[in-house]
């Protein structure tokens, strides 16, 4: 195995650790947070998988991985602005836990 | 591939790993985001690993700086608000179990 | 109590097998992949000389792809409108800033804009772009925000939104003469390929920079539609 299916690996336990998060913390801005780790997670593997080339990595995933960071922050500062208006209207910072009633 | 070189990757990513962790469970949201803006920058170095010199500048900047920016101004908005409404919104770790009992308490 | 809690434990303990079987299958399928396979980078060098510049990843940003990097400032743009319509105007009050932040954004914001100008320009045979500039802009831009400075009321109005959507309307300007001009949209011929995706570049590097600024910013500057003046206490200026 080579190291790209190692960085792949990273990039997989990376996004079940953002998709744990995600579920069981219920205050706003942690949950921003693991969707940024699982954002980070895929595009560790997409890029770790274009480095299987011989020579030159394949600047496909490359670029879209480009992309995918700039869509990233602008979804983070949209969810951010969200929270904080969720916040005004609401005084709750945390989603209400209703897994056990 | 040398053996540096493996112990390197390795490390990086356990890092990472390990980096990741810490910042979605730590109990003060502050260490949190810091945290998380040292995890971008690691991820940087892992781009620079796997021969993608475009994507750590662009990760190097936008995702560790601006992102890291964002969130802190986001928590000092949130924190501000808090302390002028004198509301306590507890910024509760969901691994304890009364999460639900102090959340009856914020919501008085 | 007890039974609460032990239904916390259980959700959370079936929670912890599930994402375990998530992550060994994804594992699975990650190295059940092909240990070698070189996927597109045959092609995109094969026509890398077609495409005007000589770095493969911006070759694919700006001309094979092009319709993807069209979208995504299109997505920035929108983020901001998002962010716009949610929040208020703040009335901002003025504050000095520290002498160390003083004196840093005084040094390094020169440097910002130099290193931004050198990833733009970099970008064509090497490492950079316009997004790496355009973020390294950005970075300058929360920077002087931060030391508590806000563009004048006159900036507010109409040049900033003329700075904001400038990228955009560049690239869709470009695809489109391309197109009038008898070549399919986005398809730039050879002999203008370069110069073009300079400009387009240029002018992204500039948007992006004002557009993630001003996601940092985060409301709306406050402006009186009216008359351009900033209304209310501690206007200034």
């Amino acid at each position: 195995m080579n190291i790209a299916f190692f960085y792949a690996l990273t990039g997989v336990g990376l996004f079940t650790l953002g998709v744990y998060a995600l579920i069981v913390y219920t205050h706003l801005l942690r949950k921003i947070l693991a969707i940024n780790v699982m954002g980070s997670g895929v595009f560790l593997v997409l890029v770790a998988l274009a480095a299987r080339t011989q020579n030159a990595p394949d600047p496909v995933p490359h670029a879209m991985v480009i992309t995918g960071i700039v869509v990233a922050i602008s979804a983070t500062a949209l969810a951010l602005a969200l929270m904080l208006r969720l916040r005004d209207a609401s005084n709750h910072i945390e989603l209400p836990d209703e897994s056990v009633e | 591939m040398t053996l540096l070189q493996w112990t390197f990757d390795i490390v990086l990513g356990l890092t990472l790993l390990w980096l990741a962790f810490r910042a979605l469970t730590s109990e003060d949201l502050f260490k949190g985001i810091v945290l998380f803006i040292a995890f971008g920058l690691l991820m940087a170095l892992a781009w620079v690993r796997l021969n993608a010199p475009d994507i750590a500048l662009a990760e190097a900047a936008i995702g560790a700086g601006l992102t890291g920016a964002l969130l802190l101004a986001a928590l000092a908005k949130l924190e501000s608000a808090t302390t002028e409404t004198s509301a306590t919104v507890k910024d509760e770790n969901a691994e304890g179990l009364n999460s639900k009992s102090s959340e009856a308490q914020s919501h008085d | 109590m007890t039974k609460h809690i032990n239904k916390q434990i259980l959700f959370r303990l079936l929670l912890v097998l599930l994402l375990s079987v998530l992550a060994v299958g994804l594992g699975y399928s990650v190295l059940s992949l092909p240990l070698e396979a070189s996927g597109l980078s045959a092609r995109v060098t094969e026509n890398l000389d077609a495409s005007g510049v000589s770095h493969p990843v911006t070759a694919v940003l700006l001309n094979f792809r092009a319709y993807d990097t069209l979208l995504e400032m299109a997505v920035l743009l929108l983020a901001l409108l998002g962010v716009w319509s949610l929040g208020d105007m703040h009335e901002h009050r003025e504050s000095a800033p520290g002498v160390v932040l003083d004196m840093l954004s005084r040094l390094l914001i020169p440097l910002f804009v130099l290193v931004a100008g050198y990833l733009l320009w970099i970008g064509a045979n090497a490492p950079g772009g316009a997004f790496q500039a355009g973020s390294v802009l950005a970075a300058a831009g929360v920077l002087m925000l931060l030391t508590g400075w806000r563009p004048s009321v006159w900036f507010m109005g109409l040049p900033l939104r003329i700075t904001l959507v400038f990228g955009l309307v560049a690239f869709v300007t470009a695809a489109v003469m391309v197109q009038l001009a008898g070549w399919r949209m986005l398809e730039f011929p050879l002999s203008v390929a370069g110069a073009l995706i300079l400009l387009i570049e240029a002018a992204a590097t500039l948007s992006i920079g004002i557009t993630l600024a001003a996601l940092f910013l985060g409301s709306r500057p406050p402006t009186d539609q009216a008359t351009g003046k900033r209304t209310g206490p501690g206007a200034k200026k």
